[in-house]
């Protein structure tokens, strides 16, 4: 039960308050990992540019890892943390695909806009 | 096993299409193609007589020869084989169909010489063989139905032979297209006999299994339908005839579905005397004969028939009197022959029809054979107002059509002289069994003896057009109204070469002596008291008898019931077995015989008088102007397109294609592949290929899930 009750964030936050020493809590590496998901999102929303839209992806996958380690520690159970590294295998992977891709549009294109790589014809 | 020699007949010829087809056409030698051809049809007359003469042959005995082959149909009652059957009616039919056919053959080899499509030619020819002996020879209605189809099929093939011409491939649909709306009766008619009898048979084949009654057996014991229009559509043995004459109609050119057959002529005229004179179209009076125990348990069914036969008889002989082409004038010659079997069959006297049908194809196939030769030596030149004083140039060719003139104009001792006053004396005498009263058989006598009168008149016409008169053929100027056309100018015209003339001398022996098979008692006791009409004694145990007391029918006409039963026996009652001919001629009452000699005295004269008034009107002005209503057949092709033609391809076009197929069918498709774009353009929005616009999607989707599962909760 404690388990589903945690899967929403907000509601471990709020459950977990009442515990008032200065201890970092559960819901502390849960609302940090949040907000910088929120602002990775955010980030790839509204920025133009590839390479800031890719950084955002990294922020998001880290507030990920965040997460996973924070739930393992919490839960004592190690297989949060193999995921971390899993994640992070493929992130490195994805960021040498992803700059050789970015480095191509640059030279054809001779811009980062995101916005005028809209259409797969030059 | 000897039976088996049965199937040799059927699978001779189309033994023979294959040979011609698949290496005749490679070989193109004419000689190679007109000797396999020719040959398989001389098997199957070989062996045809064989089996009927061989002493307990087909036409020696009681019980037919029987030749199981396999069973085709077995679906739970309906059990249809393909087995073949040489009883006496067909036995009696496949002699004079391979013999007339193999000479037909034979004089084709010489008449299609140097066309290129010999092989195909007669690789058709011998097809139509094979089909037409599987129709007389099919032991059941569905393998008949076969044949039936067969020859339909061949006839198509052989009218639409010079395919390259326009009116030769329309003449071919047209056949095809008017034989399907008599097929459509006939293939009904079997189904409802299926449906009565649950047989399809006309044999009990014991060697099959066979149930104990056929289809035609079913009847023997059947109480006779009234003789009232209702019964037509009361679903049985009057349904059935009904059903039945309509195929038959439609495959043997009766009112009204005899428009094909004048214009089948656009065939070579092998084919005309072959088909469409001696074998295919009389396919429809041997099925009426066949089912004869169907026929004459159906009164109303046979007046039908006699009615339609006598108008067909008469109507065809008016408009063959006007027509200008050779082919034309013995094709509505045909159709008239042809209305006589059927106001023959129609009045009971079965046999009289088949022997008008035998004495018609030798007759009639000389008359074609000879038109042919005529058209050969004129080098295509079929318009008789270009013929004239041939006689000198084509003297065989003259002789022969001269005997076969007398034979269907009914000039005594030639063949068409006994069958045709056979079926007069039978009309005059019929019984009122399938006739309203006793004196319609007088009217019917009446339309006939006209009608008899007309062929004698235009047979005359042809032939003083033909070999009489001045030599038109120099002239190009004879047909004013025509072009002289370039390759029809003046031709000398010339004998045939004696493959074609021989096949004219048997035919025209045969149209002389080939109706002592069937003279009448009447006439032949003039010479001796022996009864001599093999015909009739072979073919009575095959053909049904009219009831000569009518059991239970209450006509609607009015007429008093005790003049059903006749005072005077009808003639085809008269059943006398072979063996008991001293009980038989007791039946031939001395006013009978007085009355028909009375009237085959009669009849000649008509016959006389036609011959002369024919000679009296065309011998001075053989280009006399015939009326224009008969030369233009009383209008009946421009009748029927604007009556039936033109709406269904006026309702066709407008109505079917353009507001069904376009509206509706179109439409619907149209309407279907209109809405998928429609939302492929709007799907299209969200293509955009904003790498950030994905990403909005993506983020709203997951939103969507997470408020989905924040909003149900734990009831998830």
């Amino acid at each position: 039960m404690k388990q589903r009750a945690c899967s929403d964030t907000s509601a471990c936050a709020t459950s977990q308050s009442e515990n008032n020493e200065m201890e970092p809590q559960l819901s502390w590496y849960l609302a940090l990992s949040a907000v910088l998901f929120t602002i990775g999102v955010t980030g790839v929303i509204i920025k133009r540019n590839i390479i800031a839209m890719f950084m955002c992806i990294e922020l998001m996958l880290n507030s990920v890892n965040l997460t996973f380690v924070a739930f393992s520690s919490f839960f004592q159970d190690v297989t949060g943390q193999l995921f971390v590294f899993i994640v992070m295998t493929v992130a490195a992977a994805e960021a040498a695909v992803g700059l050789g891709i970015i480095i191509a549009i640059f030279r054809n294109r001779e811009s980062l806009d995101v916005d005028e790589a809209s259409i797969l014809k030059l | 096993m000897e039976n088996n020699l049965l199937s040799l007949i059927i699978f001779a010829p189309l033994a023979g299409a294959a040979i011609n087809w698949f290496v005749g056409r490679r070989v193109r030698d004419e000689r190679f193609i007109g000797v396999v051809a020719c040959g398989s049809v001389a098997i199957s007359t070989i062996v045809a007589f064989y089996l009927a003469f061989k002493s307990g042959g087909a036409l020696r005995s009681e019980t037919p020869v029987l030749d199981y082959i396999w069973t085709w149909l077995a679906v739970g009652a309906l059990r249809a084989d393909f087995a073949l059957a040489m009883d006496r009616l067909s036995g009696t039919y496949v002699l004079f169909v391979t013999f007339v056919g193999f000479l037909i053959h034979v004089f084709a080899v010489g008449y299609m010489h140097g066309e290129a499509g010999f092989y195909r030619f007669f690789a058709f020819l011998n097809l139509f063989m094979f089909a037409m002996l599987t129709l007389v020879l099919a032991d059941n209605f569905v393998l008949m139905f076969v044949g039936w189809e067969g020859v339909g099929l061949c006839s198509y093939l052989l009218i639409g032979y010079y395919f390259d011409r326009d009116e030769a491939a329309s003449a071919a649909k047209k056949a095809f297209i008017t034989n399907r709306i008599g097929d459509w009766g006939f293939v009904l008619g079997i189904m409802l006999t299926f449906f009565i009898t649950g047989s399809v048979s006309f044999f009990a084949n014991p060697a099959a299994g066979e149930a104990t009654h056929t289809a035609l057996s079913f009847f023997k014991g059947y109480a006779v339908d009234p003789f009232t229009a209702g019964a037509i559509f009361a679903g049985g043995a009057t349904s059935i005839a009904v059903l039945l004459f309509i195929g038959a109609a439609g495959k043997s050119a009766q009112i009204p579905l005899y428009v094909w057959l004048p214009d089948a002529m656009a065939g070579p005229t092998p084919v005309s005397a072959l088909i469409h004179a001696a074998t295919m179209v009389t396919a429809g009076v041997y099925m009426i004969v066949r089912c004869s125990e169907i026929f004459v348990h159906a009164p109303t069914a046979m007046f039908i028939v006699a009615i339609i036969g006598a108008a067909t008889a008469l109507f065809a002989a008016t408009i063959g009197l006007a027509q200008n082409d050779i082919k034309k004038v013995l094709a509505y010659s045909t159709i008239s022959q042809l209305g006589y079997m059927f106001l023959a069959c129609g009045v009971g006297a079965f046999v009289a029809a088949i022997f008008h049908v035998i004495t018609h194809a030798f007759f009639k196939a000389l008359l074609f054979l000879g038109s042919g030769s005529v058209i050969h030596g004129m080098h295509h030149e079929q318009d008789m107002r270009r013929m004239g004083g041939l006689k000198k140039y084509m003297p065989i060719t003259f002789a022969t059509m001269f005997t076969g003139w007398l034979a269907i104009s009914g000039v005594p001792i030639f063949a068409g002289f006994f069958s045709k006053d056979e079926i007069l004396w039978k009309t005059w005498s019929a019984p009122a069994f399938s006739l309203p009263s006793t004196s319609f058989s007088k009217l019917l006598w009446f339309i006939a003896a006209i009608t008899a009168f007309l062929t004698a008149v235009y047979m005359t016409r042809m032939m003083v057009m033909t070999f009489w008169g001045k030599e038109r053929f120099r002239d190009t100027h004879a047909v004013k109204q025509q072009e002289p056309d370039p390759h029809h100018g003046p031709v000398t015209p010339h004998e045939s070469p004696w493959l074609m003339t021989l096949p004219l001398i048997v035919l025209a022996v045969l149209s002389t002596i080939g109706g002592f098979i069937g003279v009448p008692y009447a006439l032949s006791s003039i010479a001796s008291d022996k009864d001599i009409n093999v015909l009739e004694h072979t073919l009575e145990p095959a053909v049904a008898q009219i009831p000569t007391a009518v059991h239970g029918a209450t006509g609607s006409h009015g007429e008093p019931a005790p003049a059903r039963t006749e005072t005077h026996a009808p003639p085809t009652t008269q059943a006398h077995a072979p063996a008991a001919t001293e009980v038989a001629h007791a039946a031939h009452s001395p006013e009978e015989i007085r009355a028909e000699r009375i009237l085959a005295v009669v009849s000649v004269l008509i016959a006389l008088l036609g011959i002369g008034s024919g000679w009296y009107l065309f011998q001075r002005r053989p280009l006399l102007q015939m009326p224009r209503i008969l030369e233009n057949k009383y209008y009946v092709d421009e009748i029927y397109d604007a009556s039936i033609i033109r709406p269904i391809e006026v309702g066709s076009r407008e109505g079917l294609w353009k507001i069904f197929d376009v509206g509706v069918i179109d439409g619907i498709l149209h309407l279907i592949g209109e809405a998928i774009t429609e939302a492929g353009r709007l799907a299209r929005w969200l293509q955009a290929g904003f790498v950030r616009a994905y990403a909005a999607i993506i983020l709203a989707g997951a939103l969507i899930l997470i408020g989905l599962f924040a909003y149900l909760g734990y009831r998830f």
